[in-house]
């Protein structure tokens, strides 16, 4: 009985370790965001109060509720665009046998390896060619170099793991491959679009060097920049407050999401990696 | 006779819509990553400077090497590959994949390990542990630049409490610890990342396999390192080097966290200094190139040793 006791005590100490090390952090920010003035500069480990002005002080400057509006308009679209492009792709990439198959998957799957850098002076010529340059869509367009590739990837791996017998009916009635995609295949790829879509949006939203460099100005801005740039008039009136309660206010989405769809977070970021 | 001609007009067709299908994709990929990839070693060849980039003019490797005579048999090198700031990143970006990795992969197992057991309130530990993988990287840099304030941090608190440090210490601020700052960010962040890869590894390890052993008496450390670490081997091998490539261009984290200092600067923050901050348009594209090139060996290196099933052959 004793050995067990310690055994099950030791065992549920480190699962408490382990989730309080990972909500701390995000804790402490919540707690920091709900501080002004001297109370911020006291270290507390339980809530006092709750002062709202932080947020209030936030929201009420404009130019940070057009930041966030950025940061939702870029992440939608490119989710859209690229579940778009990927579903096609990957239909042809798992249901067809063509010459080239592998070298082409080989290919797009050595583009999601690309460091971000080593295509950012190329693309930054390509932008100011397209006179995207800040612009949002400069960003839609300058993500799918991340977005394209895992989403491909994990489409054609979940296609190829449905049976041949579901679309051979349809082929036999004569159906066009765009009205398969259509009929049979999209019912079924709910499921593995919503991962990708999800896994793409978070992403997007967290996305730090393009959007560093393709923007200029404060009101084109997204919000991992707009925080990165929240600054005082010297080092010593850094405005913590403001910065935590920014940053609470794009996270807290992004942890709701977890919350939800944990399940589907999971098989997706396992997607691919695993089965390699 | 009529059923073969058909069935090739059908697969020809089908192969046909293929191409169409792709179509779209593929050009996507071709003006965001081949042709930019293209264009930055070219830039890397050539004099380009921000303002002028269609008058840049080809100037060999001076960009990467150059020795610079001075006329009296005595002269120097100059390029990226000269300069010791770029070795210092080198090194810095070097030390900080191999640490951040190590330590993740470790804390992801011991994690992964724990959420493979059955226990009460499963779920809820697992959500829990992937809330520092879903919070954006800016975000995790500013509340950890808070937490490790060197006057109201929370973290030298604790660490004052416990009585493991006598005086508060300047963790992003005083060079001797801004690299561990980092990487303590780093691995708090991406840990969770490197534990779902590994708990997956882990649930297709057959659960007859444990009960055997059970039978059997076998102790727990010696089931882990005889059964369960050899299977889970290639789902850990994986994730590694998938991490490995990312550390590699790590960039967000240095930037925001410790801003300009030699002690954490890393391999992708010295290209984008040299691109846009001090308008070194070739210069900062040949240091673009050089990390392209380490990071294009590892994963050529690491498809070759897997033998990757891309034909979909075996599924």
């Amino acid at each position: 009985m004793k050995p067990n006791f310690w055994k099950r005590t030791g065992f549920y100490a480190l699962v408490a370790f382990i989730v309080l090390q990972a909500i701390f952090p995000f804790y402490y920010a919540v707690l920091t965001s709900l501080e002004s003035g001297q109370a911020l500069f006291e270290v507390n480990y339980l809530p006092k109060k709750l002062d709202l002005s932080n947020y209030a002080g936030m929201l009420s400057q404009g130019v940070f509720g057009k930041q966030i509006l950025n940061s939702v308009f870029v992440a939608t679209v490119v989710v859209i665009i690229s579940l778009f492009l990927a579903v096609t792709a990957s239909f042809a990439l798992a249901r067809i046998r063509f010459r080239g198959r592998g070298l082409l998957l080989l290919t797009v799957l050595s583009v999601s390896m690309f460091p971000q850098i080593a295509v950012l002076s190329g693309l930054f010529e390509v932008i100011r060619f397209f006179n995207l340059f800040n612009s949002l869509w400069s960003l839609i367009f300058s993500y799918m170099i991340f977005t394209l590739p895992f989403t491909v990837w994990v489409l054609t791996t979940f296609m190829r793991s449905l049976p041949i017998e579901i679309e051979e009916a349809a082929i036999m009635d004569g159906a066009s491959s765009f009205t398969i995609i259509r009929k049979v295949f999209l019912p079924l790829m709910w499921p593995a679009m919503v991962t990708t879509g999800l896994l793409a949006f978070i992403h997007a939203w967290n996305e730090f060097l393009f959007a560093l460099t393709f923007l200029s100005t404060d009101g084109q801005r997204t919000v991992p920049v707009a925080i990165a740039m929240i600054s005082g008039s010297s080092e010593f009136e850094v405005p913590w407050g403001n910065i935590m309660a920014a940053s609470v206010i794009v996270t807290l989405p992004l942890v709701g999401l977890v919350l939800i769809f944990q399940r589907k977070i999971v098989s997706g970021l396992t997607a691919g990696a695993v089965k390699g | 006779m009529t059923g073969t001609t058909t069935q090739s007009r059908l697969s020809r067709n089908r192969t046909r819509s293929a191409w169409l299908f792709l179509a779209p994709m593929l050009v996507t990929l071709a003006i965001v990553a081949a042709w930019p990839l293209g264009r930055t070693i070219w830039f890397s060849f050539t004099d380009a400077s921000l303002d002028m980039m269609n008058e840049a003019r080809w100037v060999g490797i001076r960009n990467y090497l150059e020795y610079v005579s001075w006329g009296d048999g005595q002269g120097a090198y100059y390029g990226v590959l000269a300069d010791a700031r770029w070795w210092r990143s080198v090194w810095n970006t070097v030390m900080f994949s191999v640490v951040s990795v190590s330590f993740e992969t470790l804390f992801g197992l011991v994690i992964a390990l724990v959420l493979n057991q059955s226990f009460k309130g499963r779920g809820i530990v697992r959500a829990a542990v992937l809330i520092p993988w879903a919070i954006p990287t800016i975000v995790s840099a500013k509340m950890w630049a808070w937490m490790m304030h060197d006057q109201f941090g929370i973290l030298n608190d604790m660490f004052e409490t416990v009585g493991l440090i006598s005086k508060p210490i300047a963790w992003t601020a005083s060079p001797d610890t801004a690299m561990i700052a980092v990487l303590i960010v780093d691995i708090w962040k991406t840990t969770p990342f490197m534990a779902l890869l590994i708990l997956a590894g882990l649930q297709m390890v057959p659960r007859d396999m444990y009960e055997a052993t059970k039978l059997d008496g076998i102790p727990a450390f010696r089931v882990f390192r005889k059964v369960t670490l050899p299977l889970i081997m290639p789902a850990v091998l994986v994730a590694v080097v998938f991490r490995t490539l990312d550390a590699l261009r790590v960039f967000d984290l240095v930037y925001v966290l410790t801003p300009n200092t030699d002690a954490t600067r890393t391999m992708s923050v010295y290209a984008r200094e040299n691109l846009f901050d001090y308008d070194q348009f070739a210069y900062g594209s040949a240091a673009s190139t050089l990390l392209f090139l380490v990071i294009a060996l590892i994963t050529i290196g690491f498809i070759m040793a897997t033998r990757m099933d891309l034909e979909g052959e075996n599924s």
